[in-house]
C-alpha cells in the first residue's frame, strides 16, 4: 500500500522506515529539508536508495500534498508536532482527496477524544502515558 | 452578547476593547504570558490566559453559553481548530474566523466555518475597486444565499444605453440593485435609462458575470477566475 507521513520528526521517522522496511511505499513530507537526515540516521543506505518518497512542504499546501501523492495515499499519518495542524490536514486528507485511512497524532487527550468521537482516528502519546504510569502505579502498590 | 475572542494579537485586543465600549460582555484568550499581561492591563478580568485551542480553556472562558466565537490568532490551523469546536461541539451559532494566508480559504471553506476574514483579501479588493482592472468588481458574496453583489461599469457599447430599464430583459437571477452617477447614488427605477461611465450595484446569482457583463460592457474581457 501507499503510506503517505506529514511529519518527519521522532515519531514519523521511526513509523516511516518500519512501514518502507514492512515492503509499503512511503512517502515522507516536512516543511524542515534537515527532518530528511532522521530517515537516513542507522540505515545502510540513503532514504531514497531504500525507496523512500521526501517531499518539502507545509501540509495546508494543497500542491505539496499532491507532489507527496495524496491522490493514491491508501493510509495517511499526520505526525507533525502541531495538534490543531495534524487535526486539519488529517481532515483535508479524508474530506477533499478521499484518502481511505486517515490517522492524527494528537498529544492533547481531549481534542483526540473528542476528534474519535467525530471519526477521526486519534492517537494521543500524553494519553498512552497516562495508562502506563497509572498501570506502573498499581504494580508498584500490588509489590508493597 | 457574549462574545468569546481568541488571539490578542492587534486584532484580537483591538476588537475586543471596540466591543467591550460598545456594552458586550467579551472574553479575550491570550497564549502568550507577556501578551496577556500588556493587554490584561487595559481589559482587567476580561481577558484570560490559556491556549484557546485547549477544550478546557474554551470552558472555563463560558463557551457553551456563548453567542459569538471569533478566532483571530495568527495562526490559520488554529483559527479553524477553535471554530470547529465551537460550532460543532459546543453548538456556538455564530462564529467568525480570520484567515492569515489567503491560500487557506479553501480548507475553511471545506471544515464549514464562516464566515471568514482575510486582510489580504479585503485589500485586494480595495485594490480592485480603485484600479478597475476588468471592469467587474465583486463585492460581496453572500456563501448561503448563493448570491453575489458586483459592480460594473457601464461602457460606451453597452447594448442598454438609450432604452429605460423597464424595456431591458434582466438575465434570470440578476437584479441591479443601484446606480453610482457622478459621485452620488439612487437606486434605479422603471424609468432609469443608464448612461455610459455609471457604475452599477447588482445583486447575482453565481455564474451569471458574463451575462451581465455582456449587457453592461461588452468590450472588457472578464476577470480570469
Amino acid at each position: 500500500m501507499f503510506v503517505l507521513i506529514v511529519g518527519a520528526g521522532r515519531v514519523g521517522a521511526a513509523v516511516a522506515k518500519y512501514a518502507l522496511a514492512s515492503g509499503h511505499e512511503v512517502s515522507v513530507m516536512d516543511e524542515d529539508p534537515l527532518s530528511h537526515e532522521r530517515l537516513d540516521a542507522g540505515q545502510a543506505t540513503t532514504w531514497e536508495e531504500a525507496g523512500g518518497r521526501f517531499t518539502v512542504g507545509t501540509a495546508l499546501e494543497l500542491d505539496a500534498l499532491r507532489e507527496a501523492g495524496i491522490e493514491h495515499t491508501d493510509l495517511f499519518i499526520a505526525s507533525t508536532d502541531g495538534d490543531n495542524t495534524n487535526l486539519i490536514i488529517a481532515q483535508i486528507a479524508q474530506r477533499q482527496f478521499g484518502v481511505r485511512k486517515v490517522i492524527a497524532r494528537v498529544m492533547d487527550p481531549a481534542r483526540a477524544a473528542w476528534y474519535r468521537e467525530q471519526g477521526l482516528h486519534t492517537i494521543s502519546p500524553a494519553q498512552e502515558a497516562i495508562e502506563m504510569f497509572k498501570e506502573a502505579l498499581h504494580e508498584h502498590a500490588q509489590a508493597l | 452578547m457574549y462574545a468569546i475572542v481568541v488571539g490578542g494579537g492587534k486584532v484580537g485586543f483591538n476588537l475586543s476593547r471596540e466591543m467591550l465600549r460598545r456594552g458586550h460582555e467579551v472574553t479575550l484568550i491570550e497564549s502568550s504570558r507577556t501578551r496577556y499581561v500588556t493587554v490584561e492591563r487595559e481589559l482587567e478580568h476580561s481577558v484570560q490566559y490559556g491556549d484557546g485551542t485547549e477544550l478546557w480553556v474554551l470552558e472555563r472562558a463560558g463557551v457553551e453559553r456563548a453567542d459569538l466565537v471569533v478566532a483571530v490568532t495568527g495562526d490559520d490551523e488554529d483559527n479553524m481548530l477553535v471554530s470547529q469546536v465551537a460550532k460543532d461541539k459546543y453548538g456556538c451559532e455564530h462564529i467568525i474566523a480570520r484567515v492569515n494566508n489567503p491560500r487557506n480559504y479553501s480548507h475553511f471553506k471545506l471544515l464549514g466555518i464562516q464566515p471568514v476574514v482575510s486582510a489580504t483579501d479585503l485589500i485586494l479588493r480595495l485594490i480592485e475597486h480603485e484600479v478597475p482592472r476588468y471592469g467587474l468588481v465583486h463585492l460581496l458574496a453572500l456563501e448561503d444565499e448563493a448570491l453575489q453583489i458586483i459592480e460594473v461599469e457601464v461602457s460606451a457599447s453597452a447594448p442598454l444605453l438609450g432604452r429605460p430599464l423597464a424595456d431591458i430583459s434582466m438575465p434570470d437571477g440578476s437584479l441591479f440593485i443601484s446606480v453610482l452617477r457622478n459621485g452620488a447614488g439612487f437606486v434605479p427605477r422603471a424609468d432609469t435609462v443608464l448612461e455610459s461611465g455609471d457604475r452599477v450595484l447588482a445583486v447575482i446569482e453565481p455564474g451569471r458575470e458574463a451575462e451581465i457583463m455582456s449587457m453592461l460592457a461588452p468590450d472588457i474581457s472578464q476577470a480570469p477566475a
